[in-house]
């Protein structure tokens, strides 16, 4: 049962998009408080190992799809197994917990598609826009951001998505200057992208390269940097057609 | 005076915006907006009175670690939650576009240059999100020395 408990919180946070050398660390600590001070855990981007000793068997769970990132599913993770440490809640109140936590849904998707159309805009600014790119920006990056996440559930290749997300940008973007709506076709190009823009994989690689984490580290940064092209690409589709 | 209330506030916006699509837990958005405003001003402020990226970004960078570290220990919440998207205004999002349509339009010595740039920056902010890690570390292991 501690084992189901530990796996299930691991789970949770590897799917959620928590950084590889937290995963194992929540588990270790839970295995701890629950009376396991020898327990090994070793988890990569795609799965989890964990054996409550050293001489024991080892449990292994594929992770096959990783949702995308759900930053407060960690935090709460993260919180229960405080209490655990604690010894606040016990062992099948941790489970029912965690399969609660495991339900939690994400901001409706009208409210991240508004999101990310304000943070587009609000990017364009920021980058030396004036304020007559601000509205360009804000819709192309709606559009693009809308794109994606409808074309994620039909195909489940993420970086298709995140291509034809910026693909959309681009169109929207050129037709929008084209037609005198805006100043700077870069500037409103470059803010309507930035929701696309892996930051969570970014930092995860870092921080678990930091950690000694070496490969999930590596493997995350490939595929911050094949989002990162898959976004260009879907730019410079644009470009050829000028 | 203008233009950086005009900064503040978009980049405010924009972390917090950000918050929303990472699903930042609703009492933390404040918080990382305010982590992604004040990094964002720090590179934007030094960048305007002459400095190179580069190390703006790292300033930056450094910035954001101290205080999401800081609110990650008053909240106890994961540091990730903050880090994110305070680290987000300073990807080099526009350096890289600039780098990817010179390459489509076959000036690879410009794009080559560009593409150094965006490695530069990119190692930037990693060495900011290190600094917080390291100081981390060093008043740890002072406090347990002293205890």
């Amino acid at each position: 049962m501690v084992e189901r408990v530990c796996m299930l919180a691991g789970k949770i946070m590897l799917v959620s998009g928590a950084e590889t050398y937290r995963v194992e660390d929540t588990m270790n600590r839970i295995a701890n408080s629950f009376g396991a001070p020898n327990a090994q855990s070793y988890a990569t981007p795609t799965a989890i190992n964990f054996a409550i000793d050293a001489d024991s068997e080892a449990k292994m769970l594929r992770i096959r799809k990783r949702s995308t990132a759900d930053l407060s599913k960690i935090a709460e993770v993260n919180s229960i197994s405080r209490k655990i440490a604690a010894g606040e809640i016990d062992l099948g109140r941790a489970f029912l917990l965690l399969q609660e936590v495991e339900k939690g849904k994400l901001y409706p998707a009208w409210l991240q598609i508004l999101a990310s159309a304000i943070v587009s805009g609000c990017f364009a600014i920021m980058f030396g826009g004036r304020w007559e790119d601000f509205l360009p920006a804000v819709i192309a990056g709606g559009i693009g951001f809308a794109g994606m996440i409808s074309f994620e559930r039909f195909v489940d290749i993420r970086f298709l998505a995140e291509f034809l997300g910026a693909f959309l940008i681009g169109i929207s973007s050129l037709l929008f200057i084209h037609y005198g709506f805006g100043t700077s076709l870069d500037l409103v190009i470059i803010g309507a992208v930035m929701p696309l823009v892996p930051g969570l994989l970014i930092t995860n690689a870092i921080r678990d390269l930091m950690a000694g984490h070496l490969v999930a580290g590596v493997s995350k940064g490939v595929e911050a940097s094949l989002t990162a092209v898959a976004i260009g690409a879907g730019i410079a589709a644009i470009f050829t057609f000028m | 005076m203008l233009m950086i209330s005009a900064q503040l506030v978009t980049s405010f916006i924009a972390s917090a915006g950000f918050g929303i699509i990472f699903n930042v837990p609703k009492r933390s958005i404040i918080q990382s907006g305010l982590v992604g405003m004040l990094g964002w001003i720090c590179y934007y402020s030094l960048t305007t009175y002459g400095l190179d990226v580069v190390p703006a970004t790292i300033f930056g960078a450094v910035l954001v670690s101290i205080l999401s570290y800081t609110c990650a220990k008053i909240y106890k919440t994961p540091i990730i939650i903050f880090t994110v998207s305070g680290i987000i205004p300073l990807v080099p999002g526009g350096v890289a576009y600039r780098a990817m349509r010179q390459f489509v339009e076959n000036n690879y010595d410009l794009a080559i240059q560009l593409s150094a740039q965006v490695m530069l920056l990119a190692g930037g902010i990693a060495i900011g999100l290190m600094f917080s890690e390291v100081v981390n570390q060093i008043v740890k292991k002072v406090f347990i020395r002293k205890d």
